[in-house]
């Protein structure tokens, strides 16, 4: 009996302490691009581990609303993650590229395709082009093996190749790994993934000639890839935690984040 | 009994009620939200449309929520599970129960248990790297991912509990009748099947019953192998359940938008359909109480 009551006073006390702690003074606040959950998630999560009281939130609205909410002022940071319109910038809005973000389009290593275009990649996730042999592989049927409708890759790759909505999926898996796995396991499969997390099971082809890989990301001649954009009001100074972050995201510890949650940091 | 031990068996009773009415309001609680967040929807998109409507797509401008295809899935990935599944799983516990001697009993027990302590995400894993391909080269389809994939690991992931509550029904079956049967002159097997089986019926229904409830409710394992397109479902095509629908999508959908309230909706039409197999459940039971 005693010690069960000892236990209901220990439960009791841990309880009010934990109530206790849920108390903070500094918010950085951001809104935006649902794509760059990973990224700004890990350097948020990072950010606020090493300074003691101040919380980070995320909106995941989408870039636009991002934008609209940092102009509005109702948030910090927007986060978009294409760069901004000459229109935005007129309004007195600043980016700052923290990194790219690539997608690699990967194939089974059996299949003999190399090298694509942009416009034939576009054809081909719309099913204009549904056989490989049509553009110099087996004859057997194109299998297109996408993510679920709200995935940031998703939503980069269809901007990107301007497929949004139009693509004819076979499968629709919800993770990366899913996709590598799949599309290793089916010679007539292609895909896409960030460059980050390809493996060896598959074969990332050039897209215009040009592989995928951070140099030719950096520099624009990898062209299935999009800007991550920190925004900003150029005429309101941000609050010294929210500037704080914004430096956080630019140091090399933040690249290193940047590397790990699968980007490129931008120099 | 003293005054001081009748304290400690009211605190005690008290902590028992407590325990016990944890697990009643969850299910209140759950119930409730679910009820509370999937009608908005429902109203908004009408609920005709909603049922009945072809075409799934969140995304697009002009977003169609139509979950005729996910509760076709789902209800023949279901019925194909137990196709398959419950002739297997009631032949075995018959083995089980009444034919085997007793070391292969114990080897087999604890595999029908080890079955059922698999995580979902394996059976996933194991239909997609295993399975996917083999259906592909075998039926010359140019992807495996299919309704035919999703069932055949449903079927799988049935057998335990169809096995379990199955055995323990014919074990229930009084002696008397089986010696009687025997004593008449009826072989071993004429006995099972004709007295054995009949008695046990209420039981087996039950762990069929329970089948389809765990068939209904996966989602890990099918979203791996079922190539998750909301396609009207048909053997070869790549299609998505009920659940898989709420699960592929839930953490992305903007919280209070008609997307998320459709998923919620989703959920509830889900839980309906487990309510009807529990209640289907209780009926049979009952039946055997009432025996």
């Amino acid at each position: 009996m005693k010690k069960l009551i000892s236990l209901l006073v220990v439960m009791i006390l841990i309880s009010v302490s934990i109530i206790g702690c849920a108390k903070n003074e500094k918010i950085v606040s951001t809104d935006g691009s649902t794509s760059m959950e990973k990224v700004i998630g890990s350097l948020g999560e990072s950010f606020e581990s090493e300074h003691q009281g101040v919380s980070f939130t995320y909106n995941p609205t989408g870039s636009g609303t991002g934008i609209t909410a940092v102009s509005e002022g109702r948030c910090d940071i927007g986060l978009s993650s294409r760069n901004l319109k000459s229109e935005e910038i007129s309004k007195g809005l600043v980016e700052t590229v923290i990194a790219y973000d690539g997608i690699a389009v990967i194939v089974n290593p059996k299949n003999p395709i190399e090298n694509l275009d942009l416009e034939t990649i576009a054809k081909i996730f719309k099913g204009e082009i549904i056989n490989w042999k049509e553009i110099g592989g087996y004859d057997s049927e194109i299998v297109l093996i996408g993510r679920e409708a709200n995935s940031g890759t998703r939503d980069g790759f269809e901007s990107i190749t301007k497929t949004v909505n139009e693509c004819q999926y076979r499968q629709e898996l919800t993770a990366t790994g899913d996709v590598i796995t799949t599309v290793a396991n089916n010679p007539n499969a292609i895909g896409y993934a960030s460059v980050a997390s390809i493996k060896d099971s598959v074969k990332a082809i050039t897209v215009n000639g040009v592989v995928a890989n951070e140099e030719s990301i950096k520099d624009g001649t990898y062209q299935i890839q999009r800007p991550f954009v920190l925004v900003t009001k150029a005429d309101v100074k941000l609050s010294q935690t929210a500037q704080e972050f914004y430096d956080f995201c630019l140091s090399e510890q933040g690249k290193a984040i940047i590397r790990k949650a699968g980007a490129v940091p931008a120099d | 009994m003293n005054l001081r031990a009748k304290k400690v068996e009211i605190v005690v009773h008290g902590i028992f009620l407590i325990l016990g009415l944890i697990t009643v309001c969850a299910v209140i609680l759950i119930s409730f939200y679910l009820l509370i967040a999937g009608i908005p929807a429902i109203k908004k998109i009408g609920l005709i449309p909603f049922l009945l409507g072809k075409q799934w797509s969140s995304t697009e401008m002009n977003p169609q929520y139509g979950i005729l295809p996910f509760i076709l899935t789902s209800i023949y990935g279901t019925t194909g599970a137990l196709v398959i599944g419950a002739p297997i799983g009631f032949l075995t516990a018959v083995y089980l129960a009444k034919v085997a001697s007793d070391p292969i009993k114990k080897i087999m027990n604890s595999a029908v248990g080890l079955l059922a302590g698999i995580p979902s995400v394996v059976y996933g894993l194991v239909g997609m790297i295993v399975l996917v391909p083999t259906i592909r080269v075998g039926f010359h389809q140019s992807d495996g991912a299919n309704l035919l994939a999703a069932i055949i690991v449903l079927s799988v992931m049935v057998l335990p509990s169809i096995i379990k509550v199955s055995i323990n029904a014919l074990e229930a079956v009084p002696k008397e009748y089986e010696e009687g049967s025997l004593a008449l002159g009826a072989t071993p097997m004429e006995t099972y099947f004709k007295v054995s089986i009949p008695c046990a019926k209420s039981g087996i229904a039950a762990s069929i019953v329970l089948g389809v409830g765990r068939a209904i409710g996966e989602a890990m394992a099918v979203i791996m192998v079922s190539g998750n397109v909301p396609n009207m479902p048909s053997l070869f095509t790549s299609v998505r359940f009920l659940t898989t629908a709420v699960s592929s999508e839930m953490s992305y959908a903007t919280a209070g938008s008609l997307h998320q309230q459709a998923l919620f909706s989703i959920a509830l039409v889900l839980f309906f359909f487990i309510l009807f197999i529990n209640a289907l459940l209780n009926i049979c039971l009952k039946q055997k109480k009432a025996r």
